[in-house]
C-alpha cells in the first residue's frame, strides 16, 4: 500500500475539458473569415492595423499587469487578442498608429484593467477604445478608404464616406432615396464586403459564417444576434413602411455598418452581457432599438457602439430583472 | 420519438463505465468488519450487543433509536471485539460495532436458496414491517429508510411508484449489473412496494446508455402486472429524486417538499432488489453490490461484499496496487466524498469505490469568472450558481437565503462545468452549512 497521502478534495471530482483560453481562442477562429476578406478588400493596410492593436493591446495588458497591479499577467489567456482583434475592426485600414496606440491604451487601460482585469469589466474594451478614438480623432476615424480588390499598397486608396454616413448627409438634404441608392454600393456588395467601413464589419458573410462557428462551438448562443438584428428590422422595417421616401430599407440598415460585427461578435461578450437567456433577449432587443434610435435620429450615422455600451451598463438590471424561476417554485 | 429527461439543466459527463461487463461477483468475509451504527439518514442506531458476544451473519446487532433510523445486523459470523470510534466516509471518527470473523454461520431463518420466489400473500402493513426489521434504506446513496417511504402519510395521496435505475453518475454500473443479473428479483421487489403502498402502477427509469437492461427488464416485466420500463435520455444528474420525477411524470416537486408531494413514491431498482431479500428470502441488509472501478484499477468489478468490509479488500480483488492512486471515493466522481484511509467500512449508501490516478487527483489553477452563464445553464435546481458562490465567499447568509441556495443539493454540475475551474460548489456548500445552522436557530 502506498505510505503518500491521499487527496480528499471536495466533489465533483471530474472537470469538463473547456477552458477559458479554448472559448477566447474560439472566439479569435471565428473572426478569421472576417480578417480574411478585409485584407482582400483593404490589403496591407488591413494586415497593419490588426497586427499593430493585437500587439499593443497584449503590450498594455502586460505593462500594467507587470508594474501597476502587480499581478501575474494573462496576456495568454486569449482576452487581450480578441479585444485587439475587435479593436482593429472597428478602424479604418488606414488608421494612423500612433492613434492606434492610445486607442489600445483606451481599450486595456479604462476599459478592462481599471476595473479588475478579465471578468470584471462592465463594457466592452474594444468598444471604449472604439468610442474613445471617435471622440477624440472623428476625422481619421469616419474616413474610410474604398474598397480596391487585392490592393496591396495603402498608400493610393482613395477615401469616402460610409453608406450609413453618405445616406444620413442625403437624407439630412432631402435627396430622394431613388437617388441616395445610386451614391451607396448595391446589395450584393454590402452582402459580401465590398463597400467603404471598418475593416472587420464590410462583410456581413463572413461574420455570420464567424457566428455561425460559434455557436456550433456553444461559445455563443442565438440570442443576443437574433434579438438585436431582429428588431433593428422590424423597428427600421415599420419606419421604412410608414414612408419609404424618408427612410432607408431594412435590408440597407442590415448590411451596413457595424450591425453584423456588433450583434454577433461585441454584444455576445460574455463578460458584459446578462446571465439567462431571457436577459440576453432583453439586452439583444435594447441594443437593438439604440442602435435604430441613433442611426436614424442621432448626430452620428452609426449607433451600433454606443448601444451596446449603453446596453452594457444596464446589464447588472437586466440581470434582476430576468431572474431564473427555480426548480419547484412554478 | 425524442427520449425523456428532466426539463432544464443537466450535462453529459464521459461515461467511463469500465465495469460494465464485468459479472458480479462474490467477495468473501473479511477477518474484521466495522460496522458504523449511523449509515443512514437519521438517528444513529442504538447497539444490542456487547463485547464478546457470538453473533451469526443476519443477527440484529443495533435497533432503531426513533421514527427516522435503522435496524442493523451483522454482516459476518464470529465475536464483537469491541464497540469503538473508527473513521468512516465522512472522514469523521464514528460509533462502529466490530466483529472479528469466525466461519460464515447464517441466521437459521434467512432462505439462501438462489431459487425465486415470486409469489405473496403478505399484506402492506406486513410487508412494512419486514422491510423495517430487516434494517432497508435507500441503496442509491440517499440511505433513507426505507420503511417510512413506504408509509403514504395521511391526507397525501400516491399515484405511482417510481422506480430509479438511471445511474446517472459516470463510473459506477452496481446497478446496471443488478438489473442485468436479478431482473425477477427487482421486480418482485417492485411488486412488493405496489402491494406496501397500494399502487397499480409503477414506472421505471433506466438512461439510455443501459440498452441490455430496458430489453431484458421490458421482456420480463411483460410477467408483471402495472410494471412500465422507460428509456430515459442520458442526462446528469437525473438519478437525482425530483429530476427523475421529473422526467419519468412530468412533475415538479415544490421546493423544500418530498416527492409524495405530487403523488410519487421512489425507490432505487438496488433497493427493490434488497426489498424482495428481506420479504421473500427473509434476509437482512447485510451485503451489496459495490462497483469498484477507475483508470487506476486495473480489473474493474462489481463485488457483493459484507458490510464492514474495509475499502482496502475491495481494492485488493480488483488488482491490488495502489502505487498510482491520487484519490479514493466512495461513490461516483460526481457526488462522492474522498476517502481519507482506504480502512473506511464498506456501508449501507456504499454504491461505488472509485480510484483516481494521481494525475487525475488534483484540481486545476482557478481563473477569474468570465460570466459565461454556463453554471446557470446547467444548474438542474435553475438556480444562479456563480452567484450563490460568490455570497458564500463573501459571507453574504442573508441573499444566500434569498436566492435558494439551500436548494441546492450538490450534484456538481456547475463546477464540472465551469472554463475558469473555480469551485463553485465549495463556496456554495459553506453557504450551505451557515445558513443552514441559521435557519435550525430560528426554531
Amino acid at each position: 500500500m502506498s505510505k503518500e497521502l491521499l487527496t480528499i478534495s471536495l466533489s465533483p471530482h471530474i472537470k469538463g475539458e473547456e477552458t477559458t483560453p479554448q472559448i477566447m481562442y474560439g472566439v479569435a477562429i471565428a473572426l478569421l473569415p472576417a480578417l480574411i476578406v478585409s485584407i482582400i478588400f483593404f490589403g496591407l493596410g488591413a494586415i497593419k492595423v490588426t497586427l499593430f492593436a493585437v500587439a499593443f493591446c497584449l503590450l498594455f495588458e502586460f505593462l500594467i499587469q507587470k508594474f501597476i497591479m502587480k499581478v501575474e499577467s494573462s496576456i495568454g489567456d486569449g482576452s487581450a487578442l480578441i479585444t485587439g482583434l475587435l479593436l482593429a475592426f472597428n478602424l479604418p485600414s488606414n488608421f494612423p498608429i500612433w492613434m492606434l496606440l492610445i486607442g489600445a491604451l483606451a481599450a486595456m487601460a479604462i476599459g478592462k484593467l481599471s476595473f479588475g482585469g478579465l471578468g470584471n469589466n462592465p463594457f466592452n474594451p474594444a468598444l471604449v477604445g472604439r468610442v474613445f478614438l471617435l471622440i477624440c480623432f472623428p476625422v481619421q476615424m469616419t474616413s474610410w478608404p474604398l474598397p480596391k480588390l487585392f490592393s496591396f499598397s495603402s498608400l493610393d486608396s482613395v477615401t469616402g464616406a460610409t453608406a450609413l454616413g453618405v445616406a444620413k448627409e442625403a437624407i439630412k438634404q432631402g435627396q430622394s432615396i431613388a437617388h441616395i441608392k445610386t451614391l451607396i454600393p448595391g446589395n450584393l456588395d454590402l452582402f459580401l464586403g465590398q463597400a467603404g467601413g471598418s475593416l472587420g464589419e464590410v462583410s456581413a458573410l463572413a461574420l455570420i459564417l464567424g457566428g455561425l462557428y460559434m455557436l456550433y462551438k456553444k461559445i455563443i448562443t442565438w440570442h443576443i444576434p437574433v434579438s438585436f438584428i431582429g428588431t433593428v428590422i422590424i423597428f427600421t422595417g415599420i419606419l421604412w413602411a410608414i414612408n419609404c421616401e424618408q427612410y432607408m430599407s431594412p435590408l440597407f440598415h442590415l448590411l451596413t455598418g457595424g450591425l453584423m460585427l456588433g450583434a454577433i461578435f461585441m454584444a455576445t461578450d460574455m463578460v458584459t452581457s446578462p446571465m439567462t437567456k431571457k436577459g440576453q433577449l432583453i439586452f439583444g432587443v435594447g441594443c437593438g432599438l439604440l442602435t435604430v434610435i441613433i442611426r436614424i435620429f442621432g448626430a452620428y450615422p452609426e449607433g451600433v457602439s454606443f448601444a451596446i455600451l449603453l446596453m452594457n451598463a444596464v446589464v447588472p438590471l437586466i440581470n434582476i430583472l430576468s431572474k431564473p424561476k427555480p426548480f419547484g417554485t412554478n | 420519438m425524442e427520449l425523456k429527461t428532466f426539463k432544464k439543466g443537466g450535462i453529459h459527463p464521459e461515461e467511463n463505465k469500465l465495469s460494465v461487463s464485468a459479472p458480479i461477483e462474490s467477495l468473501a468475509p473479511p477477518a474484521i468488519v466495522s460496522i458504523p451504527i449511523s449509515q443512514h439518514i437519521g438517528a444513529p442506531s442504538k447497539p444490542l450487543v456487547k463485547k464478546g458476544d457470538e453473533v451469526k451473519v443476519g443477527t440484529p446487532i443495533a435497533e432503531m433509536s426513533s421514527f427516522i433510523s435503522a435496524f442493523i445486523h451483522s454482516s459476518v459470523s464470529g465475536t464483537v471485539s469491541k464497540i469503538d470510534d473508527v473513521v468512516d466516509s465522512s472522514g469523521l471518527r464514528k460509533q462502529a460495532i466490530i466483529i472479528k470473523t469466525d466461519g460464515d454461520t447464517w441466521e437459521k431463518s434467512i432462505d439462501r436458496s438462489p431459487e425465486l420466489k415470486k409469489n405473496f400473500t403478505l399484506d402492506a402493513s406486513e410487508i412494512i414491517e419486514k422491510v423495517k426489521k430487516a434494517g432497508i434504506v435507500g441503496l442509491g446513496g440517499a440511505t433513507f429508510p426505507s420503511y417510512v417511504k413506504l408509509m403514504v402519510p395521511k391526507g397525501k395521496k400516491a399515484f405511482a411508484v417510481v422506480i430509479n435505475g438511471v445511474e446517472c453518475e459516470p463510473y459506477l454500473t452496481s446497478d446496471h449489473r443488478i438489473m442485468l443479473e436479478k431482473t425477477d428479483e427487482i421486480l418482485v421487489g417492485v411488486s412488493l412496494i405496489m402491494k406496501a403502498t397500494n399502487l397499480k402502477k409503477a414506472i421505471i427509469g433506466i438512461e439510455n446508455n443501459k440498452p441490455d437492461a430496458i430489453s431484458i427488464m421490458r421482456t420480463k416485466a411483460k410477467n408483471f402486472e402495472g410494471i412500465e420500463i422507460l428509456p430515459l435520455k442520458v442526462m446528469y444528474p437525473q438519478g437525482a429524486e425530483k429530476q427523475l420525477i421529473q422526467a419519468v411524470t412530468g412533475k415538479e416537486v415544490p421546493a423544500g417538499g418530498l416527492p409524495i408531494d405530487v403523488g410519487a413514491v421512489i425507490f432505487n431498482v438496488g433497493t427493490a432488489f434488497a426489498i424482495y431479500e428481506a420479504v421473500q428470502k427473509k434476509k437482512p441488509l447485510v451485503e451489496r453490490v459495490v462497483t469498484v472501478t477507475g483508470k487506476a484499477i486495473p480489473k474493474p468489478s462489481n463485488l457483493l461484499c459484507r458490510i464492514g468490509t474495509p475499502v482496502a479488500n475491495l481494492l485488493e480483488q480488483a488488482g491490488g496496487s495502489l502505487e498510482n492512486a491520487g484519490k479514493i471515493i466512495n461513490g461516483g466522481p460526481m457526488m462522492g466524498k474522498a476517502l481519507v484511509t482506504p480502512d473506511v467500512p464498506i456501508t449501507k449508501g456504499t454504491s461505488g469505490i472509485l480510484v483516481m490516478p494521481k494525475e487525475l487527483a488534483t484540481r486545476k489553477k482557478e481563473s477569474p469568472c468570465i460570466r459565461c452563464a454556463k453554471c446557470v445553464t446547467v444548474c438542474p435546481m435553475v438556480l444562479e450558481p456563480y452567484l450563490l458562490s460568490r455570497l458564500g465567499r463573501k459571507y453574504l447568509w442573508e441573499r444566500f437565503e434569498v436566492e435558494k441556495g439551500m436548494n441546492c443539493f450538490e450534484c456538481g454540475s456547475c463546477s464540472f462545468t465551469c472554463p475558469a475551474n473555480i469551485p463553485l460548489l465549495d463556496y456554495i456548500r459553506v453557504g450551505k452549512t451557515e445558513v443552514g445552522r441559521i435557519i435550525r436557530s430560528r426554531k
